[in-house]
This record gives structure tokens, C-alpha cells and sequence, in this order.
């Protein structure tokens, strides 16, 4: 019972702080809280990156694999995201296989990431039909304040700005590695940004304590030109359709902000 | 059985590959108390795409250490036929059907009572038997009729239509082909007498201006949904209610 009481005292108490332009953490209704972005924290991993976002901590890895393409797009690479809420990032995660939030996180942050078309998978194909290069990037949730979806989206492009591909070239209908790092085939840097409701107010990068009472969500992804790539509402609550075009604008701005911390983005050469 | 890209998904003349207009729907059929073992449940068709749902419930659940003192949970799995699809799909339940499943539960529940059934589940099942696009936003409506037709107490239908970005034109109603080959998909659930909207999605890409004009056109298309959901409610209980009158005033 305590579980279901407390949120709702604490949902009063947020709620009339947002009436007044307040929050508890005592940021502004769109403020983001600190934002901290460090890549090649792990070197056994082709690209990788941790952030931070006031105290949620995701981290990314990003690895390289050889493997078969899919059925219908054999001329293209693989991009696969997955998640893992790792029991030590919150009272609330089990071990065990993900659940329906892991996979909507790594959803959420895959078609981010797709519909950008940041990754030029095309030049990721080795052998068309054969062989492509894979890129595995896996989510790490390893501190859970709120707002995992944005921490992950930024966790995910910036390890893979970080990145660094095996330098591959197809001799005979064989693959030889030279055992050089080329930078690999990266065209946009897309970032998502979260707008919470709540109440009749709008938030942006709801802390756990805020994500708790939310009436729902809603993520947009930008690309570096300004489109809009991938929207995901979330949780059981409804927006108003004002709200929904609201939202996206605020999403739109701070995405530009986001986007400013971000690793720049590196042209190949060759 | 694989079928390859189309040359033109829309004409010169404004029609689409199945001779629609840009902003018109399939042909849609709605039908209700279509299972006997269910306490509710719908057969919804937009064009080929063809969904069923049941709803069981309110009921006790179980495990029980999963009940809430204040209000009903509701459950909801959306799952595919191994055959709905071109290439076999694994009946096992994919990342895909696990995050609709979700995000189709969070379209619902805005619309549903739940506080009026403490302790309960209510489980809605979603077979979809034949997929050709927007198969989540038939989902959506068809299971917001099994709702109805259970007699759980809501706040209103829950209707649910896809927009998609199709050679520059925006495009109401999505199929496959269209999804397939467009250039975006926004698929949007509505209760149309709250205008309140419960499920946003989006891939492909967008301006902010057409977004706008994409989201207008689907607030459109929920409303025409709507109607058709109320029309098939209609059909299926005004011949109960007129029958219950009419044996109370000969009684």
C-alpha cells in the first residue's frame, strides 16, 4: 500500500511546485540538470561513452563484428541497440532477461539512430549478401535518476562518433583485416529529448522522483538538420493535441543545446 | 513470399497503388461480440489488415501479489499469426510485439476506468491475422471496442490511424507497401470526444510543418474511425436495448 501512497502525496506536492515554475530539484519547468558527456572510457570496445545526467549514469559500447546481413537488405550493414537495466543501477531492476522498459529504450533509441541515417550502412557492406560489418551497440544503464531514454540516445551517438572501425578489404572473396582504425561511415548526429507532463505543465528531463508521478511522456529525435526522425509517447497518460506540438517545439530547442556537447562529427578520408 | 519494390506509389493523378485518394481510408469493417468466450472482443479490418481482440475481465488475478488496492491493471499482449505476414513470422513473441504490446496498453488506459475495479486484471489479447500496415492502430481500435463490449466503464473509444509521408505526399491510412517504401509513418491514437491523445509514435522523416499537417490529417482520421466504432456498437446492442424496452413495456 505505502508504494501506491506515497506517489500520490508526492504528486500533489510536485504539481503545485510546477504551477509555480518549480521543480523539487529546483530547476526551471525546462531546464535540463547537468549534463556530462566522456567517450573511450572502455578501450577493449571499438567506441564507447559515458554520460551523465545530473546523477543518471548510462554507458554505451560499441562493437564491430563481421557478420551475415538480413535477407532483405543485403548490400547494407547491421545496426543493432539493446539495453540492460543492470540490477545495480536501481532497487527496481531484477536480473533476468530485459523487460518491456529495456526494450522500449533500446527501440526508442535504435529508430533514433535509423531514421537519422546517421550510420551509412551501405558502405558497411564487405561482401553483399555475404559478409557486413555490424555495429553492436549496448545500452548500460548503470544509475537510474530519470530520463533514461535521453541519457542513452546521447550515450549511443556519442560512442559511436568515438568510434573507430577495423579497417577491412576483400581480396579474392576473402576479407582481410589490415589491422588499421578508420572512422567509420558516421553522416549525423541525431539526439532525443524527452518532454514530461505533468499535470498541465511541461517538463523537461524528468528526475525519478518526477518520472514516477508523470502522466506520460513523450520523446522526439532530431536530426542535425532540424527533421524530426522518431517519436515515441510513452506511459498511461494522455496530451492534449496543443501539448503534442508544444512539446516537439521545446524538444527541437533543446536538442540544438544537446547537440553542442556532442563529439564532432568526423569525415572519412579515402 | 517476397514481393519486390513498386515503381510508383502514387500516381499522377493523385491516386495511391490502391486507387485511394491521399487522404482517405481503406474499406472498414467493425464488428463486435464476435467470440463467445470472451467477455468482449471485436474483429476490426482496415483494408487487408485484419485484427481480433479479446478482453477478459475485469477478473482476479493472478499471481495476486501483482494486484493494486485502488485500481484494475491492465494487461495487454498484441501478437502476430505466424502466417498474418509475407515471410513466416516466429510465433514467439519479438522485441517489436513486446514494445507495442506496451505502448498499446499506455493508448488504452487513459480511456479506461481502471480505479472503478480495484484488485482486478483486465487483459485484452490481440491477434493480428492479417498485417498489410497500421496493424497497431486497428489494434488499438479494435480493442477499445472488445472494451466496450465487455461493459468496462471509459472514458471514451480509443480510435487509432496511421499517417504517412508516401513521395513527398502526405498519406492517411498506411499500408504496407506504403510503409515500406515512404518516407515516414506516424501512427496516432486519440479519444476523439476528450481530444485527447494517447499514442504518439514516428519513424521516417519530418519537418516540424508537415509534422503538423501529417498530425492534422490523422486527428482527421481518428475522427472518421471514431464514427465507424461508434456505427458498429450501434448495430450490435440498439437491437438488445430496443428488445430489453420493449419487454419491459409489454411486461
Amino acid at each position: 500500500m505505502a508504494e501506491r501512497v506515497i506517489p500520490s502525496v508526492k504528486r500533489k506536492q510536485l504539481l503545485e511546485l510546477a504551477a509555480r515554475g518549480k521543480r523539487i530539484d529546483g530547476r526551471g519547468l525546462l531546464d535540463m540538470r547537468p549534463v556530462q558527456i566522456e567517450t573511450g572510457v572502455i578501450e577493449k570496445a571499438e567506441g564507447s561513452a559515458v554520460v551523465r545526467l545530473g546523477s543518471t549514469m548510462v554507458m554505451v559500447g560499441v562493437k564491430y563484428e563481421i557478420g551475415k546481413p538480413f535477407e532483405d537488405t543485403p548490400n547494407e550493414g547491421v545496426l543493432s541497440v539493446n539495453a540492460e537495466f543492470v540490477p545495480l543501477a536501481s532497487p527496481t531492476f531484477e536480473p533476468g532477461p530485459p523487460d518491456e522498459n529495456a526494450i522500449e529504450l533500446a527501440r526508442v533509441v535504435d529508430r533514433g539512430l535509423r531514421e537519422s541515417k546517421c550510420l551509412d550502412l551501405e558502405k558497411m557492406c564487405l561482401i553483399p549478401g555475404e559478409k557486413v560489418w555490424i555495429a553492436w551497440i549496448d545500452i548500460y544503464v548503470l544509475d537510474h535518476d530519470g530520463n533514461l531514454i535521453d541519457a542513452s540516445a546521447l550515450a549511443a551517438i556519442s560512442a559511436l562518433l568515438a568510434s573507430k572501425i577495423p579497417e577491412a578489404k576483400v581480396e579474392n572473396g576473402e576479407i582481410v583485416l589490415t589491422g588499421n582504425y578508420v572512422v567509420p561511415p558516421i553522416r549525423d548526429r541525431p539526439v532525443a529529448v524527452t518532454i514530461g507532463k505533468l499535470g498541465d505543465q511541461l517538463i523537461v528531463d524528468p528526475c525519478f522522483e518526477e518520472e514516477e508521478v508523470l502522466d506520460c511522456r513523450l520523446t522526439a529525435s532530431f536530426t542535425e538538420g532540424g527533421l524530426l526522425c522518431a517519436m515515441q509517447k510513452g506511459l498511461p497518460g494522455a496530451f492534449t493535441a496543443d501539448e503534442v506540438i508544444k512539446a516537439i517545439e521545446i524538444a527541437k530547442v533543446k536538442s540544438e543545446e544537446l547537440r553542442k556537447l556532442l563529439p564532432p562529427l568526423v569525415t572519412q578520408h579515402g | 513470399m517476397l514481393s519486390s519494390a513498386p515503381t510508383k506509389l502514387i500516381s499522377d493523378d493523385g491516386r495511391r497503388a490502391d486507387g485511394r485518394r491521399l487522404d482517405q481510408l481503406r474499406e472498414i469493417k467493425m464488428e463486435v461480440s464476435t467470440l463467445k468466450n470472451a467477455d468482449g472482443s471485436a474483429c476490426v479490418a482496415y483494408g487487408k489488415t485484419r485484427v481480433m481482440v479479446a478482453v477478459y475481465g475485469p477478473r482476479e488475478l493472478h499471481p495476486k501479489h501483482l494486484a493494486l488496492p485502488d485500481r484494475a491493471i491492465l494487461r495487454c499482449r498484441y501478437h502476430m499469426a505466424p502466417f498474418s505476414v509475407e515471410v513466416r513470422k516466429s510465433p514467439a513473441p519479438s522485441r517489436r510485439e513486446i514494445e507495442l504490446s506496451k505502448v498499446i496498453r499506455e493508448a488504452l488506459e487513459p480511456a479506461v476506468f481502471t480505479e472503478l475495479y480495484p484488485r482486478t486484471s483486465i487483459d485484452v489479447f490481440i491477434e493480428v491475422l492479417q498485417a498489410d500496415g497500421s496493424t497497431r492502430c486497428a489494434s488499438i481500435t479494435a480493442a477499445s471496442l472488445a472494451l466496450a463490449d465487455a461493459g468496462v466503464a471509459m472514458r471514451d473509444l480509443v480510435a487509432a490511424v496511421a499517417v504517412g509521408k508516401v513521395e513527398g505526399k502526405l498519406v492517411l491510412d498506411v499500408m504496407d507497401v506504403e510503409d515500406k517504401y515512404g518516407e515516414a509513418d506516424l501512427p496516432v491514437a486519440m479519444m476523439p470526444s476528450k481530444k485527447a491523445v494517447t499514442l504518439i509514435q514516428m519513424d521516417g522523416q519530418l519537418t516540424f510543418e508537415e509534422f503538423k499537417e501529417a498530425f492534422n490529417l490523422a486527428v482527421k482520421g481518428c475522427n472518421q474511425i471514431y464514427d465507424f466504432q461508434k456505427e458498429a456498437l450501434r448495430r450490435h446492442f440498439a437491437p438488445k436495448i430496443e428488445e430489453l424496452e420493449g419487454g419491459m413495456s409489454s411486461g
